[in-house]
């Protein structure tokens, strides 16, 4: 069989079958994935007993503010660069809101009295489970994420993988946020940072091999 | 250059609500662009330029299964050339060459011919060999025997409706085959 390039456009101009955007694909997605990680979460952690009188801390607050925002962030930047024009200039800036934040959070902690020295407010009492925990659950969305982005055209594979990363332990590290204990803005820069750029590591990784188009 | 480029964007404008003719005219006046380009982008990394008209086929495929990515309020040329270099890129790759491909190669081409006979099959056509029965045959008769959907259908006994999907499929899993080759 042979399809000369006019041939090839006869037959494209005649596929007029409608594409749904990326964000809706990314929405369905990430609806769809959410309950695997709330399922790892629930099962394997719950939120926090005390959970009522926490709330009523503004640092144990302050978390969510920062992993939603970099959730939000991350899921705008991903929708921007899925289209093959774009770069990411004008659009960085984004991710300086959780990290602005987190920085706001540690001055403020810093000018209060407190009944714990810095060092072991910093390294907490879960570490090792928020290590664990975030990269665990980001997995299910980041998968879900690379699924709908692939719907996209990303020229730069990696960088979108990445920002897949960021957007997946965002959501990860809010799910994680209410079960720990640890509500100091200074564990929250070091451990939650550790395990969101791993999980942005294995999103860049990925994303290189499977955002391709 | 400025003139060809607004033309294209209220083509592709048309084109993304439903007029499938300003979709025809669009991928027709395009392609000659593409094909400069691609041929500049091989003669630059030392590869024979006849094989431009598979870049330019992959490049078309890649415009159509990516078209919902275009902003209706950006202009169509930016994004259009993103993804030929795209495709040049990987084209060249594939082909073994590190290269680096210069945005300007599509912006500044004037359109070329195309080949005045096409020798040897496309990697398209090739590919199509490979396809599942149905899209196969969907394809070969929209594609070579320039049947329309409606033809198609009743020939094989589907419903357009059937046809427009085989059809879809079949584009979408040219495309898969030809960047894992």
């Amino acid at each position: 069989m042979r399809m000369d390039t006019d041939q090839l456009i006869r037959t494209l101009a005649a596929d007029n079958t409608r594409a749904r955007p990326v964000g809706f694909v990314l929405a369905l997605a990430l609806l769809a994935a959410a309950p695997v990680s709330l399922l790892m979460f629930f099962t394997e952690l719950g939120v926090r007993p005390d959970v009522m009188t926490a709330m009523r801390n503004p640092f144990f607050d302050l978390k969510f503010a920062v992993t939603l925002a970099l959730a939000t962030s991350a899921i705008l930047v991903s929708l921007h660069l899925s289209r093959p024009e774009a770069s990411m200039r004008g659009w960085g800036w984004l991710f300086m809101i959780p990290a602005g934040l987190l920085v706001a959070g540690i001055s403020s902690e810093m000018m209060m009295p407190q009944r714990l020295p810095m060092m072991t407010r910093l390294v907490g009492q879960n570490s090792r489970v928020c290590m664990s925990a975030i990269p665990a659950m980001s997995l299910p969305l980041l998968a879900a994420a690379l699924i709908a982005l692939r719907h996209g055209a990303p020229t730069r594979p990696a960088l979108a993988g990445a920002i897949a990363g960021l957007l997946s332990a965002g959501i990860a590290a809010t799910f994680y946020a209410s079960h720990c204990t640890d509500d100091s803005p200074l564990f929250v820069v070091t451990w939650y940072t550790i395990a969101t750029a791993l999980v942005t590591a294995i999103g860049a990784l990925a994303g290189s091999r499977v955002l391709r188009f | 250059m400025r003139e060809r480029e607004g033309e294209w964007t209220g083509l592709m404008r048309s084109a993304i609500s439903g007029d499938g003719a300003a979709y025809h005219r669009l991928l027709k006046a395009i392609a000659p662009v593409l094909r400069a380009a691609a041929r500049r982008g091989l003669a630059r990394a030392g590869q024979p330029v006849d094989q431009a008209e598979d870049i330019v086929q992959d490049i078309l495929l890649a415009v159509h299964l990516k078209r919902h990515t275009w902003d209706a309020n950006a202009p169509f040329a930016p994004w259009l050339f993103a993804i030929a270099r795209n495709k040049l890129i990987d084209a060249l790759r594939r082909r073994g060459r590190r290269v680096f491909v210069n945005i300007d190669d599509f912006a500044e081409t004037l359109p070329g011919e195309a080949a005045a006979e096409t020798v040897s099959a496309s990697e398209v056509a090739a590919q199509l060999e490979s396809l599942p029965a149905r899209q196969r045959a969907v394809l070969q008769s929209i594609a070579v025997d320039s049947a329309s959907i409606k033809d198609t259908a009743a020939k094989y006994s589907m419903s357009e409706g059937a046809v427009r999907v085989a059809l879809h499929r079949g584009l979408a899993s040219l495309t898969a085959r030809l960047r894992e080759q």
